[in-house]
């Protein structure tokens, strides 16, 4: 066994190399944690003092109930309670008001009688992102006053994230990106670099082996892999009180299956790449982007158009979200990630091989 | 069993024949100069030999191993460095030297052991822990050389070693190579700088992928022994060229310096007549005398023959 030193060796080098680097030090330790951070903060979906106005055409004390649901709510703020619903227009177009909530009259009277009443509700579109979830927020507060008081039963419930917090969502899909973007950067320019200095050449004449080469080159960037892991894991929980409800030893297994594609598409994207920039242009633009809005990160694979889902399933990032959800978010364990889990070791045993197979004739 | 056999070695890339019928050999112990203008097969030939790329046809040992059948084995027995001195420019000298001991499986009595003779042989003591980016280029060129021969290789391969070098260090280079060949390492060296030739036992003179000539210099400088060369010392050189280049007994002329030498067809008695020739014409001649040929001459007068 006197191949394995010649590994250790590389590693070693390449760590020192690393830390040489205080610029890409910085990058490693320290974007990691102000990326989560200004994600965990910016990034929220989360809405709070949506700027409501009631048309209260009731006046009743039922009226006022409903009302008083809608201020003690931190999500929104009433900002004038007015009687006619012409007045609305003014507060929607000015933008003094993104949703307006419309009490008709004889609406005391009909959840006296346990008769059902509509409620209007007018949204400012023009931000449909917000006021989406601000619609989402008032429906919900409304059909849970509604039930309380019998007059409907619209039995929403919401499982997992009972307070819909988008942050415990996004959080574990920023990790996924994060390692996505740092090992697979980091990997295909640190190859490109030993090819740009002469330094790949000078390991090709040595005895070193293709796959010592290969081990050596990606293992280093995937322990710093592990570090990131290690400290989003720690800030999620610590720091946004992400729940992990499944096992970390899991999380850390599947993890690494993960680093298999990440690693093997930035071997890959040396091997097209004669320079480090063409290799950052080429492993952000032409893989990462497409595939961060092709993977369910932002956008719900559901909502996507019918040509377009199939193609999800290319994208190793969809596989991770799932399983990094499942284990943060429900608690759940291999033998409910498993297909995932296949998918992704597929799809690394795969992009390895073709990466593999493309270094070595390039050296031929 | 000389160092280093090669056999009608071919290298193709498409219709290109880059490297073409190469045949020579090198004895152990020899340094063995390998000439040529850019793009005449120098490096191609040079990462066959060093086991980086197949030969098409032909074949070629390195210390009695073949290149094409076992070019692993090739590895273990060869150091080799290029004109970019590939260090690890972030990394100390030390541990340049420590990554390399350990790529070649060197233990720790013997890494130590060649760490001093690299570090003495590269005048690097004292410098251990200076980045190998903040070298300047002498140092940098010997500590590659040293890297490359860590592990005692018995062949080594040396691509352009002393471009952009300072000529005090290219000197010191030529020393640690006459070491090395001393002590029983077989050297095969590509060099521009025809005046280094002269520190090779023998020569290689390469042209579009063929041996246009091989020898010692005093072999090679045998292509003039019917011919003469005189160097003209003038004023107005490149008049004096014009007026000489096409006259009949005259071969060929070139400017060296600020002089012209001129390749008389038939010997010393064209002396005269080209003297006349040019005084008559009212370019001043302040010297014409027969010159010995140089390296240069010689490369210039086969690359020309070989067309």
């Amino acid at each position: 066994m006197d191949l394995i030193p010649r590994v250790r060796c590389l590693v070693w080098k390449e760590l020192l190399e690393l830390k040489a680097d205080p610029r890409l030090f910085g990058i490693l330790i320290v974007a990691p944690m102000l990326q989560l951070l200004a994600l965990g903060y910016a990034a929220t979906t989360d809405i709070e003092n949506v700027p409501v106005v009631v048309v209260d055409a009731d006046r009743s004390t039922a009226s006022r109930g409903l009302i008083s649901r809608f201020s003690a709510s931190p999500s929104f703020a009433i900002v004038d309670v007015v009687s006619s619903a012409r007045e609305v227009d003014s507060y929607l177009e000015r933008g003094r008001a993104w949703l307006a909530l419309s009490i008709p009259s004889g609406y005391g009277d009909a959840i006296a009688s346990n008769r059902p009443q509509t409620l209007q509700l007018i949204a400012d579109g023009s931000d449909a992102n917000s006021t989406n979830v601000a619609l989402g927020y008032a429906t919900n507060l409304l059909g849970a006053y509604s039930q309380e008081r019998g007059v409907l039963d619209p039995r929403v419930q919401v499982w997992f994230n009972p307070r819909l917090e988008s942050r415990h969502f996004m959080i574990p899909g920023v990790l996924a990106l994060l390692l996505l973007a740092i090992t697979t950067i980091l990997a295909a320019m640190g190859i490109v670099r030993e090819r740009e200095l002469g330094t790949l050449e000078q390991l090709n004449v040595t005895p070193l082996r293709r796959w010592e080469l290969i081990v050596g080159k990606l293992l280093p960037y995937a322990l710093v892999g592990m570090v990131d892991v290690c400290l989003v894991i720690g800030i999620a929980v610590l720091w946004f009180e992400v729940p992990l409800r499944g096992s970390v030893g899991l999380l850390f297994a599947m993890t690494a299956v993960y680093l298999l594609s990440t690693l093997g598409l930035g071997l890959f994207v040396s091997t097209i790449s004669s320079t480090q920039q063409q290799a950052m242009m080429t492993a952000a633009f032409f893989f990462m982007t497409p595939m961060v809005f092709l993977s369910g990160f932002i956008f719900p694979i559901e909502n996507m158009p019918a040509f377009i889902q199939p193609i999800t399933y290319l994208i190793p990032l969809r596989y991770f979200l799932v399983i990094l959800r499942s284990i943060f978010l429900k608690g759940v364990g291999l033998e409910t990630v498993w297909p995932q889990a296949a998918a992704l070791a597929a799809w690394g045993a795969a992009i390895l091989t073709l990466a593999i197979a493309r270094s070595t004739k390039r050296a031929a | 069993m000389n160092a280093i056999v090669v056999k009608d070695l071919t290298r193709r890339f498409g219709d290109f024949a880059a490297v073409d019928r190469l045949s020579f050999e090198v004895a152990k112990g020899e340094i063995f100069g390998f000439l040529g203008s850019n793009g005449a097969g120098k490096s191609t030939t040079i990462r066959m030999l060093c086991g980086l790329l197949k030969p098409t046809s032909g074949s070629a040992t390195v210390d009695g191993v073949d290149v094409s059948r076992d070019p692993e084995a090739v590895k273990q027995r060869i150091g080799y460095m290029s004109q970019r001195f590939s260090l690890y420019e972030r990394l100390t000298v030390d541990q340049n030297i420590s990554f390399f001991g350990g790529i070649y499986g060197l233990d720790r009595t013997r890494l130590d052991a060649r760490r001093r003779f690299v570090l003495d042989m590269a005048g690097l003591a004292g410098r251990e822990r200076l980045r190998a980016a903040d070298l300047a280029g002498g140092w940098r060129q010997r500590l590659a050389l040293g890297c490359a021969i860590l592990h005692e290789p018995p062949v080594v391969f040396l691509d352009e070693p002393t471009g952009g070098v300072d000529p005090v260090s290219r000197r010191e280079f030529w020393r640690l190579i006459d070491h090395l060949s001393a002590s029983g390492v077989t050297v095969l060296v590509t060099t521009h700088y025809l005046d280094e030739a002269e520190h090779c036992n023998r020569i290689a003179i390469i042209h579009a992928g063929r041996l246009a000539a091989i020898g010692t210099t005093a072999e090679l400088k045998q292509v003039f022994a019917d011919r003469t060369i005189v160097e003209i010392r003038t004023s107005n050189a490149v008049e004096a060229m014009r007026l000489i280049e096409r006259a009949p007994d005259v071969e060929k002329t070139s400017v060296f310096g600020t002089s012209v030498h001129a390749v008389l067809k038939h010997g010393e008695r064209d002396v005269d007549g080209v003297k006349a020739r040019l005084e008559h014409a009212g370019v001043p001649v302040a010297s014409i005398e027969p010159v010995p040929p140089s390296l240069e001459d010689v490369f210039l007068d086969v690359v020309e023959e070989a067309g």
